[in-house]
């Protein structure tokens, strides 16, 4: 606690929140390698894109309590992109806002357009369940900032996956109409799965078949529970083993629209 | 819509009594309570939060005012206010 940090808790209106902590404070930050620079800027890339294809929902979703949780969440994801993409040792607006489709690191399944609020519920809950195995692992890295950005992150994305995981059971288990969208929306996702689980070959990142090892068992749990079944896929697709560099042709519409004000604006501030 | 009314109780980290802050639908009592972490405690606000079906609660009439609160408002010795206070006793 500094100086500004007690002036900021003697604020005490009960309304608005106090204490808030920076969880990098204090922290070593030495310039960052290559293989920890290029496993900050994938997972960075994650929670932009994600977060973005999060926001997209806003005014979108069914109902008010609803949008506020996504906005929320997506907020969260913001938040984790900021500090990793800071973490490479480049500039974070640098970065969001002036790299090409191809320069970027997020997997396919951050990327994809929208669909129903069925496949938003389910993308968010293989999304989360495999960033929490990732994060949770993470938290014991030997770089302090990363360890740290992860502890961060565990407690948001638990909440995320707690947040998909009870609207994929209501839905699943819910009418015969909501079991069969979110049966559909299954099927869209779990071809972008795959992806999620390809070794990299950065001795920083952990062990994928571990990760899936997780990701199973709380997927597979939660899909019991929503009364539905994991879908047969065609083995090994082009799009399952594409690269974190190879995207679809979303990416570029999506990044048009996320980058279009700093590039009309550069250097704009507000 | 159809979903019930919710009414939200949330104690803040100084606070000692829950306080209301306002309402939300939710389907049931988890998604209230989880709806309720989402809208009313994003700025750090909350250390524990109630909810309770709108429905369940008994609440004074206002047709009801006169006889419930007029009769309160002469009886000034209900007010600890004909002590006086040394000077050097601080925050009264």
């Amino acid at each position: 606690m500094g100086p500004d940090d007690d002036t900021l808790a003697a604020d005490g209106h009960w309304a608005f929140g106090t204490g808030f902590s920076d969880p990098l404070s204090g922290l070593p930050m030495p310039p960052a390698g290559a293989d920890l620079a290029a496993l900050c800027l994938a997972l960075g890339d994650d929670a932009l894109i994600m977060s973005h294809r999060l926001q997209e929902w806003c005014t979108r979703a069914p109902e008010l309590e609803d949008e506020v949780a996504l906005a929320n969440i997506a907020l969260d994801l913001l938040g984790q992109a900021r500090l990793l993409l800071a973490r490479t040792g480049r500039d974070e607006d640098e970065l969001a806002f002036r790299r090409g489709a191809g320069e970027f690191r997020n997997v396919r399944l951050a990327e994809v357009p929208n669909g129903d609020f069925a496949h938003l519920v389910v993308r968010l809950l293989v999304f989360s369940t495999w960033r929490l195995a990732l994060l949770t692992r993470l938290r014991d890295s030997d770089d302090e900032a990363l360890a740290a950005i992860a502890a961060k992150g565990v407690k948001e994305v638990a909440y995320h996956r707690g947040y998909a995981a009870r609207w994929t059971i209501r839905l699943g288990d819910g009418t015969a109409h909501s079991h069969e969208r979110t049966r559909q929306a299954l099927a869209a996702v779990w071809p972008l799965v795959d992806q999620l689980f390809a070794a990299d070959g950065n001795p920083r990142s952990p062990d994928p078949a571990d990760l899936r090892e997780e990701f199973d068992a709380v997927v597979g749990h939660v899909l019991a529970e929503a009364t539905l079944t994991i879908p047969e896929t065609a083995a090994e697709t082009a799009a399952e083993r594409a690269s974190r560099d190879e995207h679809t042709g979303a990416l570029a519409v999506l990044l048009e629209e996320m980058q279009s004000v700093a590039r009309a604006l550069p250097g704009a501030t507000w | 819509m159809s979903w019930p009314l919710y009414e939200v109780f949330v104690r803040g980290k100084r606070g000692l009594n829950h306080v209301h802050v306002g309402s939300l639908h939710a389907a049931d009592d988890e998604s209230a309570l989880h709806s309720a972490r989402d809208l009313y405690t994003r700025r750090n606000e909350g250390v524990s939060i109630w909810v309770v079906r709108s429905a369940h609660i008994t609440a004074s009439s206002p047709d009801e005012k006169d006889p419930f609160f007029a009769p309160s408002g002469d009886k000034v010795y209900r007010h600890p206010t004909f002590y006086s206070i040394p000077d050097d006793v601080p925050h009264i």
